[in-house]
């Protein structure tokens, strides 16, 4: 029985999952070639040419910046859960909705309206003017792009760890406070441990649509500013090489990856698969 | 009971009959740069031959090329312009079109046929032309701009808007440097690449279509422009003013052609016509703001527009510029390095 209802699932994923991650690698590992019989030749010249220093700055850019954007939403969203999770019934369903109700705008329209907010003319900038103070540099640089992660990736961070503290078992705590834990012993020792795995997902959650983004790095960034996922968008969408395209792509799922792999080390294995997914 | 009963099922075959209309609705597949036409235009080629446009736009020649070229599409009619016409025709990408079926193609004035992309002028049929210039705002530039060098000076540090578009950013940078915008020579073009990856602190943004919002709103003080939106955004602010470098810089053609992909060759043919015809071409041009190679289209033209310098310029200043050629093999030195531009921190 198990196996019929499964068929399903192996079809789509053989068709949608992995054939095309096998493309993706069969690109990567060759070079156009006029001479051999299917067009291409196999090469290691994709990845020797991703490792000049050019590139590599670019990886790493791209990987410190989804480090700090998902840093600063793991800060502002753990508060932000526990606030959540304490309040009544009543007040949290409506607090979760304004925290979905964004999810439901079309992504890029959000991070357009971000560029009539911080812009020289822009929001911002006029209230600055009308109080007097000097105008700032809001929009394409570093600050305008870790803003653009934290504030489209910040529900990604707040639902599982939020779902975690809510599943929390309340006698715990107050077992804790009876043989006299102080809040912060209670915090540091129990209720963070326990709400590991939600930050866990929501970590990976974060970072993964953080280093891999272009569309915010070439909004906010205003296009002279490039991430990783803006070089391979190029090589696809208009230099047309979509080897050295997919060999940034794979080394990407490289660096995915190995974060993963970081993640899953410090995750609790009995309390596997409490967070979203 | 009876009499309801045959308005029902009058109602039902009232519908039948409407959706097969919708099913049987031929499908034209236009494929244009982004703010390239006035869209009542293609409401009106609807209603005329009772066929459904399928519209969609590119914001460079190299995104349509690798769109058109990887397959899957269907376009009927794409709008690249010289270089890339000259590509697609050398790699068997486009249909040859029946001037027979272009009735309107007497229309478009001679020096815009047989141009060196489409000699005998078997692939294409001309739809708008123009300049790439500067386009500065008189407010925040008190000099005289005449020359590429001022996109490169420090005082405008973070002033100024490039366009994201490989081949447009390297003409510049060549033309500075008083090389051809078709060199085939790697040291030039080398040269040219340091020059913009010097020029790249000063950058505000690298931009497309948006590029021109941002100039009507004073977020940048120069940019890079096209002439037809020079046109159009001067009127939007008239603080704006274009100007096309002494030195020279790029004269274009954007053609209509009808790519591989298409299915339906007959009625894009009659697109392409439908275009061409003088009171559609006027609508169009006076909309868009660019240049039309439409002669009938020109005589009807608002005077003002006819005899505006940023739109129709004179000989003398067009005398330093080149159209581009399409660089064949050598393109690919063109996308390493612009990938090394762009990858640049």
């Amino acid at each position: 029985m198990k196996k019929f209802t499964s068929y399903p699932y192996i079809i789509w994923s053989v068709i949608f999952i992995i054939f095309p991650l096998l493309l993706v690698l069969l690109y990567g590992i060759t070079i156009p070639s006029k001479t051999s019989f299917f067009g291409f030749k196999l090469s290691i010249e994709n990845f020797q040419r991703f490792c000049e220093p050019i590139y590599l700055r670019v990886l790493w850019k791209s990987v410190w910046l989804a480090i700090l954007s998902t840093l600063i939403c793991l800060i502002i969203g753990y508060p932000f859960s526990m606030i959540l999770a304490k309040s009544s019934l009543k007040r949290r369903n409506k607090f979760v909705l304004l925290i979905v109700i964004p999810m439901w705008m079309n992504f890029l329209l959000r991070t357009y309206s971000w560029m009539t907010i911080l812009g020289k003319n822009g929001i911002i900038n006029n209230f600055l003017r009308i109080i007097g103070l000097p105008a700032l540099d809001l929009l394409y640089n570093d600050g305008a792009v870790i803003l653009g992660m934290v504030y489209n990736f910040l529900p990604f961070m707040i639902l599982p760890i939020y779902t975690v503290l809510t599943k929390m078992n309340r006698n715990i705590l107050e077992v804790a406070e009876d043989l006299g834990a102080n809040r912060f012993v209670i915090f540091s020792k129990i209720v963070f441990p326990l709400s590991l795995p939600g930050v866990i997902s929501g970590i990976t959650m974060v970072f993964m649509p953080a280093v891999s983004t272009f569309v915010i790095s070439k909004l906010l960034g205003g296009g002279q500013y490039w991430l990783i996922g803006n070089l391979v968008e190029e090589q696809f969408l208009r230099i047309n090489d979509w080897h050295f395209g997919s060999a940034i792509a794979l080394i990407l799922m490289i660096v995915i990856l190995f974060a993963m792999a970081i993640m899953n080390k410090y995750e609790d294995k009995e309390d596997r698969g409490v967070g979203l997914w | 009971m009876k009499k309801s009963f045959i308005v029902l099922i009058f109602i039902l075959f009232l519908i039948t009959i409407m959706t097969g209309c919708g099913e049987e609705k031929a499908q034209l597949y236009v494929y244009n740069w982004g703010d390239y036409i006035d869209e009542d235009v293609l409401d009106e080629f609807e209603e005329e031959y009772n066929v459904e446009v399928v519209y969609e736009t590119y914001p460079t020649n190299e995104e349509m090329y690798v769109k058109i070229n990887q397959g899957g599409t269907k376009y009927d009619v794409a709008i690249p312009s010289d270089y890339m016409i000259e590509k697609m025709i050398k790699e068997d990408l486009l249909h040859k079109i029946d001037m027979n079926n272009i009735e309107n193609y007497d229309n478009v004035a001679d020096r815009f046929k047989n141009l060196d992309f489409d000699p005998d002028n078997e692939y294409s049929v001309p739809y708008m032309w123009g300049t790439v210039g500067i386009l500065y705002n008189e407010k925040m530039v008190d000099e005289e701009v005449n020359s590429w060098n001022i996109l490169w000076d420090e005082e405008y540090d973070d002033e100024i808007l490039m366009l994201d578009s490989q081949r447009d950013s390297f003409a510049i940078a060549l033309k500075k440097l008083g090389y051809s915008i078709n060199t085939n020579n790697e040291e030039e073009l080398e040269e040219a690449k340091d020059e913009l990856i010097k020029q790249k602190d000063l950058v505000l943004a690298y931009v497309g279509d948006e590029g021109k919002d941002m100039m009507v709103r004073e977020e940048a003080a120069l940019s890079v422009a096209w002439s037809g939106d020079a046109t159009y955004l001067m009127e939007e602010n008239e603080n704006l003013n274009y100007v096309i470098p002494k030195k020279g810089s790029n004269l274009w053609y954007d053609n209509m052609v009808i790519p591989k992909t298409s299915e339906n060759k007959e009625l894009a043919e009659k697109f392409i016509d439908f275009m061409t015809r003088p009171d559609i071409a006027l609508k169009n041009t006076e909309y868009i703001g660019y240049s039309t190679p439409n002669k009938k289209a020109m005589e009807e033209l608002d005077e003002e527009l006819r005899n505006n310098s940023v739109a129709y310029p004179s000989e003398e200043e067009v005398i330093n510029s080149e159209v581009f050629l399409d660089p064949g093999e050598f393109l690919k030195v063109y996308d390493r390095l612009w990938t090394e531009v762009k990858a640049h921190q």
